[in-house]
């Protein structure tokens, strides 16, 4: 064998066990890779921490109510199977709206209700005017498909 | 589109975030231009200083 | 290879290499401010604001094609440095080594563009989901490169080190991209390779691609260049790179250097694979 075929197959073989080796550390770390749990995780109980955690769903329709005289905010996270009650008093990112991605940063009290310390909003990735939007909208009767938030 | 200068560079509230990432971008390809072209000149001005020294009898103009 | 065989070991001398890139930059130049002009005036001027996001979504032209690009030079970086290691071809190392500046530089302006792109729209600045993490990953396996080459007084084998260095990072680059795909994220799913079609208006699109065209075509430029500082620089007591930088480099002289290269080594058997 050529000295050249020789490195040919180190290098190769250097990039082939460090790929195994990444992808036995990412599917182990598999769960502390997310972002965030859904709020069906969350109801499940086992798998929520009693730190610091993020939820990720959408902003359920009809339930956000803003207090009249501070920056108090209350509304709920679902995942259209089951929902999470959020508290958070602060300013809301521009994209913050009823139906939207949301993923919200805090502590579950012992009543379940998630005190969230930081709020952040969470897009899809459709790019396109305001006039195509309402076109769509109209056409599927404005049904939003949970898989694309 | 836009309703004048004014209403263009106001970008419909965003000014600070989408100039501060084009001009980020801007800055970013300048300064890189900038870089390479001196050390372009500088590389070829010690060639051609070292070319010069064996040769002293030759006269280069440039 | 197929059909014609295309002279690949004419390009790893550098003097031929050098008169390759003198020819072609004037033309990139051109090409990527054109590219440039015409992605923003689509961009700006005739792409309407989003439906979601307003004018902030604009940001978008020039953070897609910088995190692409950041992407794909590393990939190019890591194939370089796997031809030098494997074959020892002096310009590869030159070529890897005139990428890694522009990759960071990038790989930056793609966390930049990102941060004021967040701030307004997600409510964040920043935040450790994969797709983000992994993306400064990239940044600091650029300037790992780069400063593992340059710490090394033989030039030889900090080139070494640093090569084996971009093979093994080469692995974050898939991350990066499947990252959206493979975690729940902050960051949104792709909008322009999709199976199912770009997820974008016509007129949004049209920009983008003008960019990503002016992003590539810049790029090209620029890492040409600097690896044409680097070639004079490596070959500086050689007749053809004084000839060069004085701007007088004849074919005859190009040709005897490339023979000096070319007729010390058998051919190979085929192109760069890695």
């Amino acid at each position: 064998m050529k000295k050249r075929h020789q490195r040919l197959f180190l290098v190769l073989g250097t990039l082939a066990g460090v790929s195994v080796a990444t992808a036995l550390v990412l599917n182990a770390f598999r769960d502390n890779m997310t972002f965030f749990i859904t709020p069906s995780e969350v109801q499940a109980k086992s798998e929520v921490p009693d730190r610091h955690f993020r939820i990720g769903g959408l902003v359920e329709e009809g339930s956000v109510e803003r207090a009249d005289d501070s920056t108090k905010v209350s509304f709920r996270v679902t995942d259209t199977e089951s929902s999470v009650p959020v508290t958070f008093e602060g300013i809301l990112p521009d994209l913050f709206s009823e139906g939207e991605g949301v993923v919200v940063e805090g502590e579950i009290s012992p009543e379940g209700v998630f005190q969230a310390d930081n709020v952040m909003a969470r897009h899809d990735a459709d790019y396109m005017p305001t006039a195509a939007k309402e076109a769509i909208e109209q056409a599927e009767g404005s049904a939003e498909a949970i898989g694309d938030y | 589109m836009w309703d004048g200068i004014g209403d263009f560079l106001a970008m419909g509230g965003y000014a600070l975030y989408v100039w501060g990432a084009f001009g980020m971008v801007a800055l970013g390809l300048l300064l890189e231009g900038i870089l390479v072209a001196r050390r372009r000149r500088q590389v070829r001005a010690r060639l051609q200083r070292q070319s010069r020294r064996p040769a002293a009898a030759r006269n280069q103009g440039e | 290879m197929t059909g014609r065989s295309i002279p690949w070991l004419k390009f790893t001398a550098p003097a031929n290499f050098y008169t390759l890139a003198q020819r072609l930059v004037p033309w990139l130049w051109p090409a990527a401010a054109l590219c440039a002009v015409a992605g923003l005036y689509m961009g700006f001027f005739v792409a309407p604001p989003d439906h979601q996001q307003g004018d902030a979504y604009r940001i978008l032209f020039i953070h897609v094609p910088t995190a692409w690009m950041g992407m794909l030079l590393y990939l190019l970086l890591a194939a370089y440095g796997a031809i030098f290691l494997v074959w020892r071809i002096k310009m590869a190392d030159i070529m890897a080594r005139a990428i890694a500046p522009t990759g960071a530089l990038m790989t930056f302006l793609s966390l930049w563009t990102g941060a004021l792109w967040g701030a307004p729209t997600w409510g964040t600045f920043w935040v450790w989901d994969a797709r983000l993490t992994s993306t400064l990953i990239l940044l600091f396996l650029f300037l790992g490169y780069m400063a593992l080459h340059a710490a090394s007084d033989d030039r030889e084998k900090g080139g070494r080190a640093a090569s084996l260095l971009a093979i093994i990072g080469a692995v974050n680059v898939p991350i990066i991209y499947f990252s959206v795909e493979w975690w729940y994220n902050l960051h949104q799913g792709v909008s322009v390779m999709r199976s199912d079609g770009p997820s974008m208006a016509d007129s949004m699109l049209a920009a983008l691609l003008l960019m990503i065209a002016a992003f590539w075509i810049y790029a090209g430029a620029i890492v040409l260049r600097r690896a044409q500082a680097e070639a004079l620089s490596r070959e500086a007591r050689t007749e053809w790179a004084q000839a060069a930088a004085a701007g007088r480099l004849t074919r005859e002289q190009r040709e005897r250097a490339a023979v000096g290269i070319e007729g010390n080594r058998p051919p190979l058997e085929s192109g760069g694979q890695t």
